[in-house]
């Protein structure tokens, strides 16, 4: 469901009123369905630089039923229907130079480009670069995409895979995400890939098969869609809430075939209550999303020690002592868990008012990096998930104008929905994205803050 | 032929929403409707979307006519599989308990593996009777043919037929309600009014203390914006209660006052048993076991016998039955209708004369430690839903039973209506 402008700017009156009035044209995103096809319609593919990539890119996209097209020749011909996205393999860039073939082959495949289309360019790590035109080439990659993603219109997306001299196998999951409607408002983001063993996912439609998941926060909000997107996807759900919020999890629970855990994460034996529950009721767990979060917000010289504590206590402490205690215990936490943790677009941009709500978000993103390696030594990973503005009960108090600026200020021209940010946490939770470690996935439609 | 054995049916947890006092949070909500939330909250905390468990068994004490298959009704309305079996029963206030005896005792012969056991009341959507002449009025009416016959019918309403019958909690046959019934065993048993306070006083101060270290956090699942019983006071003190002026008994001796005697109350609980391979199956906890359970009756009418003294006479059967003495138990759950019915039950354990000449004993049961006394709170803090109590106390207990490690053992008492007594034995 789009929210109500979005809606009203694509009824037969909205579009005169809003295209007369110059206001913003938000498009009704594609967003994943079960069972639907990963694109609707064709890909390009093309590379700039060597391109050791566009093997693996064109058979992932065959394995899927997609149909791979040329690039765009120059005299505009193509071999057949518009794209649903773009792929440019731009490894292997030796410098400068060589960024003139991503501008070739982009400019024209672009601008044939569908609604809800997706530009994907695949690079190597700057960071690896062997010298500066090299990290010249590969850097440049960054504000490339980030301005395609500005220039997009129709709820099309732009994003940017790095992806490491052997870390090959760790594409396939990612670029499927990228592609498909589950990254509808993952817009403007640079991720990078490791090397990793790649399970395959068991199933495409429903990857988390088996699986047992646990959600903080899950009663309402973006909980409550991240625990529905789960079990949709396969996975048994534990939904975890304070016992005040008991009766909405329970139909949370009730209404996806999980169950309800009522629990203060910030109790002192809370650890050790989800530890005994995980290993009496299902042996071990595959899953953990650390969504529960609160926010307490005053300036800083204003707020009170209650303020600043209750809100560390709930978004960070209790990350990382359940964390912690999730893999003290022994055999609890399933050979490949995935860890997710929501952090948010304040711990990036820092905000007005959320001192202590911003710093406990950007402790997530420390947290989740330094403990990606030790993840990945057991096959598991652990990544952070950064909101930007999502349309939930919490934002529905927010003052009129606050709103509507805060839903608007980003490339999409909309506010995201709880549904795209639980899209993105399951595919973090698949088999097939063991490749992504210790990163921050923003679910911004690349908002113009801290970006 | 089924096997002849049998074997113990497990307690695996329990819902129930929190409990109301009557007229407040739930004074819309009908019985269905908390006994379907609270099937829902078990529902969801164990994972029986669309299962069909063995049986659903439960009552109420003040029920609608319309309700005839109350706990159908309310299985259809939830989570749990339509094909789903469930049956009313009613015992009064032993109603809880005795649900969960049933479900057990067909686990326990290997009838069903799996039920739940339930009751709730309102006192707040009560149903109104008519009075009989009215009644017989109005039937002679319905199958009255003609017009004539139907006015005839009608011209023999008077005025005075129009007074409806409102359900009070008054026992048919004395006409006394059944605090005024406590009121005499009281002073019979010369139970003191600070005795009385100061048990309630910790039975609030217990339960909020529960509450407050998340007792009762898999125990309860809020309803219509209630998360605690809201006749709970943590505050609760005796010297607050000590300002509350008697309302049962009379003169001198009147000890009994709102405080140490349980409000009206709306609310609903339900029991999850199993057989102990339904719960391994499931990965399902097994909390504790029933063990066995005994019911009995006194004659309060005419045997000169306090109203809610049956449970002093079921338990030594009981105790005998499982060669067990009353200090054999770890915890004692002991329904607090009225905080003096708790302190004449134990009083009468203690009593030579009484256990010899009424219970037919060699030597008194004795007493037991008050330190393992209702060691969460009971009635007088939660409430007293009835039909609902029954289930409270077996969910809490068997959770209490379980904390403590295996092999401990708690014994149950609730008193009823009518001079009747529902007890049991859990272990873990
Ligand atoms: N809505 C947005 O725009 C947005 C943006 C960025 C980040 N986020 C983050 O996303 C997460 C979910 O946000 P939301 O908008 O759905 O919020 P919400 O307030 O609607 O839901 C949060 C849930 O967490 C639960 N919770 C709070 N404290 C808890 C505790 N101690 N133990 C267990 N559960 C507890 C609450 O009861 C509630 O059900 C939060 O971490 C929030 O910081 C939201």
């Amino acid at each position: 469901m789009a929210d109500w402008y979005t809606t009203f700017a694509n009824s037969g009156l909205g579009t005169t009123i809003t295209k007369q009035l110059g206001l913003p044209r938000p498009a009704e995103l594609r967003r994943h369905e079960p069972g639907q096809p990963l694109l609707p319609g064709p890909v390009v593919v093309g590379s700039a630089g060597a391109g050791r990539l566009r093997d693996t890119v064109t058979a992932v996209l065959r394995d899927a039923g997609v149909t791979v097209q040329s690039p765009v020749t120059a005299d505009g011909a193509t071999d057949g229907e518009k794209p649903a996205a773009v792929v440019l393999d731009a490894t292997g860039l030796t410098g400068p130079g060589d960024l003139a073939g991503a501008h070739d082959f982009l400019a024209p495949a672009i601008k044939r480009l569908r609604a809800s289309g997706r530009v994907l360019v695949l690079a190597d790590p700057p960071a690896e670069a062997t010298s500066p035109a090299q990290a010249a080439a590969r850097q440049a990659v960054d504000g490339l995409v980030r301005s395609i993603g500005k220039e997009l219109l129709d709820g099309s997306t732009a994003n940017a895979l790095f992806v490491p001299e052997g870390a090959e196998a760790s594409l396939a999951g990612p670029l499927r995400f990228f592609l498909s409607g589950r990254s509808a408002y993952v817009d403007g983001q640079l991720l990078t890939v490791t090397a990793a063993d790649v399970p395959e996912n068991p199933d495409e439609v429903a990857p988390l098969a088996g699986k047992v998941a646990v959600v903080t926060g899950a009663a309402r909000g973006i909980g409550a869609a991240i625990a529905q997107v789960l079990a949709r996807d396969g996975a048994h759900v534990v939904a975890v809430d304070v016992p005040a919020a008991g009766d909405k999890l329970a139909e949370v629970a009730n209404g996806i075939g999980g169950t309800a855990l009522q629990l203060d994460i910030t109790a002192a034996d809370a650890p050790q209550r989800l530890v005994e529950h995980l290993r009496e009721r299902h042996g071990g767990v595959d899953v953990v999303v650390h969504n529960a979060g609160i926010t307490r917000d005053k300036l800083l010289v204003n707020m009170d020690a209650t303020r600043w504590n209750t809100v560390m206590a709930v978004n960070l402490q209790a990350q990382l002592d359940i964390t912690q205690a999730l893999l003290d215990a022994d055999g609890l936490l399933r050979d490949g868990a995935r860890v997710v943790c929501v952090s948010s677009q304040s711990g990036i941009a820092g905000n007005r008012g959320q001192t202590n709500y911003a710093a406990s978000k950007a402790g997530v993103i420390g947290m989740v990096r330094a403990w990606a390696p030790g993840f990945a030594a057991r096959g598991a990973t652990i990544n952070a998930v950064a909101p930007g503005f999502i349309v939930t009960e919490m934002t529905a108090t927010m003052p009129f104008g606050t709103r509507e600026i805060g839903s608007r200020i980003n490339s999409l021209q909309q506010g995201g929905l709880p549904v795209d940010v639980a899209e993105t946490i399951a595919w973090l939770s698949q088999p097939a994205a063991a490749g992504v470690n210790g990163q921050t996935v923003r679910v911004c439609g690349q908002s113009m803050l801290g970006a | 032929m089924a096997e002849s054995t049998t074997r113990r049916a497990a307690i695996v947890g329990g819902n129930r929403i929190p409990f109301a006092r009557s007229g407040t949070a739930y004074a819309q909500a009908s019985n269905q409707d908390m006994l379907t939330a609270t099937l829902d909250g078990l529902v969801a905390r164990f994972g029986l979307q669309g299962e069909s468990v063995g049986e659903v068994v439960a009552g109420a004490v003040l029920k609608h006519a319309r309700d005839f298959n109350l706990t159908r009704e309310a299985v259809l309305g939830s989570k749990l599989a339509p094909t789903t079996p469930a049956y009313d029963v009613q015992q009064a206030c032993g109603t809880g308990l005795e649900a969960a005896v049933l479900v057990a005792n067909k686990i326990a012969l290997g009838q069903i593996e799996a039920g739940i056991a339930g009751g709730v009341d309102t006192t707040s959507d009560a149903p109104l009777a008519v009075g009989d002449d009215l009644r017989r009025t109005l039937i002679s009416l319905n199958s009255a043919k003609t017009v004539q016959d139907r006015l005839r019918a009608l011209a023999r309403i008077r005025p005075g037929m129009l007074a409806p019958e409102i359900p009070r909690n008054a026992e048919p046959r004395t006409g006394l309600a059944m605090g005024d019934h406590a009121a005499i065993t009281a002073a019979e048993w010369g139970i003191g009014r600070e005795e009385q306070d100061e048990l309630a006083a910790r039975s609030h101060q217990r339960m909020a203390a529960a509450y407050d270290r998340g007792f009762f956090d898999d125990l309860v699942t809020p309803f219509l914006g209630l998360a605690r019983d809201n006749n709970l006071r943590p505050d609760s003190s005796v010297e607050k209660l000590a300002k509350l002026q008697p309302v049962f008994g009379t003169g001198e001796g009147a000890t009994m006052t709102a405080g140490n005697s349980t409000p009206l109350t709306d609310g609903a609980s339900a029991v999850l048993l199993a057989s102990d391979e339904w719960a391994r199956a499931k990965g399902l906890p097994v909390l504790a076991h029933l063990v066995d359970a005994q019911t009995a009756a006194v004659d309060y009418v005419h045997g000169g016998e306090g109203l809610l003294m049956a449970p002093v006479y079921a338990v030594p059967v009981l105790l005998a039955r499982n060669g067990l003495t009353l200090q054999d138990f770890d915890f004692y759950e002991i329904h607090e209708a009225f905080a003096s019915t708790v302190l004449a039950t134990m009083k009468a354990w203690e009593d030579e004369a009484f256990c010899k000449g009424k219970l037919g004993l060699d030597a008194p049961l004795g007493a037991i430690d008050r330190a393992r006394l209702n060691v969460n709170g009971s009635s007088l803090a939660a409430g007293h839903p009835f039909a609902a109590t029954g289930g409270r106390i077996v969910a809490s207990l068997a959770k209490m039973l379980h904390e403590a490690g295996p092999g401990k053992r708690g014994l149950i008492s609730i008193c009823a209506a009518g001079g009747q007594g529902v007890v049991a034995i859990l272990e873990s």
